[in-house]
């Protein structure tokens, strides 16, 4: 019995866009429950009084003066886009109908 | 068809609960996390650099005068300075961020627990300030096919990027009860209030229709005793009188609602300037999971206490202690001051003072005349085309006795058309008073023969009636002359 369900799975994939077959969601279930079977290896270690890191580089107040530097070429800039329009970047509709 | 209470009803029956969350751009020269420029009006996608537009591997380095401006505003608002603060991914998929993220700040801001005071109809109200912190702005989108430029119904979007990544700064106050009918104008005393801070600390130019300060209003309803209700949240409402007209519809809205047994939904809304209403967004059935977690791009912030003092010693006076220094130094009255403060006047009175008007004159043109005509064109009073410096000018004149009041507003026709200063317009159409007193005798002479009547009521001793011979006087010189000086005329004849 996996701890996360088909339906945490459609969730997650759903919330990071990616498209995932009714075969995947089981498969992806399992395979994550291996991926946190194994992470609570970690939980076993004593942390008490560990602050949490979210960086792993000691550096704090890292500032850039406001000082304005070039952009890039527009054509660079739309080239990288795949299509454009005025010189913008064309992009499909971006709600469903029913929204 | 939206069924709506009276205001009056709806505010008999329930209690508001307002929640304000503004975002100000900051006005710093460069991006919050790259070196590109933010010039407002740049041609599309010329402002943008592989951070930006999110490309592989670009590495973004926080602004440090977009950091401290928000320290300022943090410091204004009354704030604690956070002493370690970090940056967060807000994640969701909409193309105004070519990162699919925003860079913003989640459970560590930069600045909390502040308050701002405002006074609405003599009472004072205590608005409370949850948090202050920075994030990024995010791109244009056009949208196209739709009936009018919006999102919905629209067949596809166009995207500019040279606003994301500019510096945004949150404002969220925490839930204001307690303010009753007086909601929508309490809204937007705080809204204006909070504009005159940030404005006074030069960091911004806060101007809501240029979007560089943009509200969302969130409105709930209880009866009387009852927990807070349901909120609905209304975005981007984009000048003050519509923060106050927000505030209004959604307070008529939800309590025929409720009247009516029905539940509010937890929603997203859109202000509709034309009309005043209030319409559905996009739905939230399925709750937002922004999945934030802290930025591991941008290394972590512990502002020095030195380095706070320093900017708390650099704030500038509070523009509530400036209104009442103003306030005192120009004599007004509590009630005139309050209509000079409405009519966003101070700033240009105080120009006009400093150019040479007394502070009557300087009110007397500025709250008369000039804010009809802000009215009459739906303008506001800084966008008329008449500076501080010409007012000032032209209230010389009439104190100078080269204009009289009426000469002095066909002045300013020509000035507001562009026709040139105060001094060139009176030239150019030929206004100014006649002093020339023989002229005037003779005007007056004219009058008492056409009018021996009440030529003869003046020599019986009553100088009220001296009033029909004055117009007379005045029609004959196409109102270019001293009405003061008239009547002295006719009283020196008649007496």
């Amino acid at each position: 019995m996996s701890t996360i369900s088909r339906e945490e799975v459609a969730h997650l994939a759903r919330l990071a866009r990616l498209e995932v077959t009714d075969d995947e969601l089981d498969a992806f279930a399992g395979q994550l429950d291996v991926i946190l079977e194994s992470m609570k290896t970690l939980g076993e270690v004593d942390t008490e009084g560990v602050q949490p890191t979210s960086h792993a580089v000691p550096l704090v107040n890292v500032f850039r003066e406001d000082q304005p530097r070039p952009s890039l070429p527009r054509d660079a800039v739309l080239a990288g886009g795949p299509d454009t329009v005025e010189d913008r970047f064309r992009v499909p509709r971006i709600l469903d109908e029913e929204e | 068809m939206t069924k709506l209470n009276t205001y009056d009803a709806a505010v008999a029956a329930f209690e508001p609960v307002l929640g304000l969350e503004t975002h100000v751009e900051l006005d710093t020269a460069t991006k919050m996390f790259c070196g590109c420029a933010t010039t407002f009006g740049a041609e599309p996608n010329t402002q943008v650099c592989p951070v930006c537009l999110a490309l592989p591997g670009a590495l973004p380095v926080a602004n440090k005068a977009a950091v401290e401006a928000t320290m300022k505003i943090g410091l204004a608002l009354n704030c604690r300075i956070a002493e370690w603060t970090r940056f967060a991914r807000k994640n969701y998929f909409y193309p105004d961020m070519p990162k699919n993220f925003q860079t913003s700040q989640y459970e560590e801001p930069l600045c909390e627990d502040g308050y701002v005071d405002v006074v609405v109809e003599g009472k004072p109200y205590r608005v409370e300030i949850e948090r202050v912190h920075l994030e990024e702005d995010t791109g244009k989108t056009l949208h196209v096919g739709g009936a009018t430029g919006r999102i919905h119904g629209a067949t596809e979007s166009l995207v500019d990027y040279n606003r994301a990544g500019i510096p945004l700064v949150e404002i969220v106050t925490r839930p204001v009860p307690g303010t009753g009918a007086l909601a929508p104008e309490v809204a937007r005393a705080y809204v204006t209030e909070l504009r005159d801070i940030v404005r006074s600390l030069g960091v911004s130019d806060v101007r809501m229709e240029q979007g560089s300060m943009r509200c969302d209003v969130n409105v709930s309803l209880n009866r009387p005793g009852d927990e807070w209700g349901t909120r609905t949240e209304t975005k981007n409402v984009n000048s003050l009188r519509s923060v106050e007209r927000a505030v209004r519809y959604e307070v008529r809205r939800q309590s025929a609602l409720l009247e009516a047994g029905d539940k509010i939904l937890q929603e997203t809304r859109h202000f509709h300037e034309t009309t005043g209403e209030t319409s559905p967004g996009r739905s939230k059935e399925e709750a937002t999971d922004y999945r934030y977690f802290p930025e591991p791009d941008l290394a972590v912030m512990e502002p020095s206490r030195e380095w706070v003092e320093e900017l708390r010693s650099s704030l500038p006076e509070p523009p509530r202690a400036r209104r009442e220094r103003l306030q005192a130094a120009w004599g007004l009255g509590d009630k005139e001051m309050q209509s000079v403060v409405n009519a966003d006047a101070v700033a240009l009175i105080e120009a006009t003072i400093a150019a040479g008007a007394s502070a009557s004159g300087a009110v007397k043109w500025w709250l008369g005349e000039l804010s009809r005509r802000a009215n009459e064109s739906g303008a506001e009073l800084g966008e008329l085309a008449i500076t501080p410096i010409q007012v000032a000018e032209l209230q010389g004149m009439v104190e100078d006795g080269r204009l009289n009041d009426k000469l002095a507003r066909q002045v300013i026709d020509g000035v507001l058309a562009g026709e040139g200063g105060p001094a060139d317009v009176a030239a150019a159409r030929g206004l100014e008073v006649v002093s020339d007193t023989g002229a005037l005798e003779a005007a007056v002479d004219e009058a008492i023969a056409a009018n021996p009547a009440v030529a003869e009521k003046i020599r019986g001793g009553k100088h009220a009636a001296a009033g029909a011979l004055i117009g007379a006087v005045m029609k004959a010189t196409k109102g270019q002359a001293d009405a003061g000086t008239v009547r002295q005329i006719i009283l020196d004849k008649l007496s």
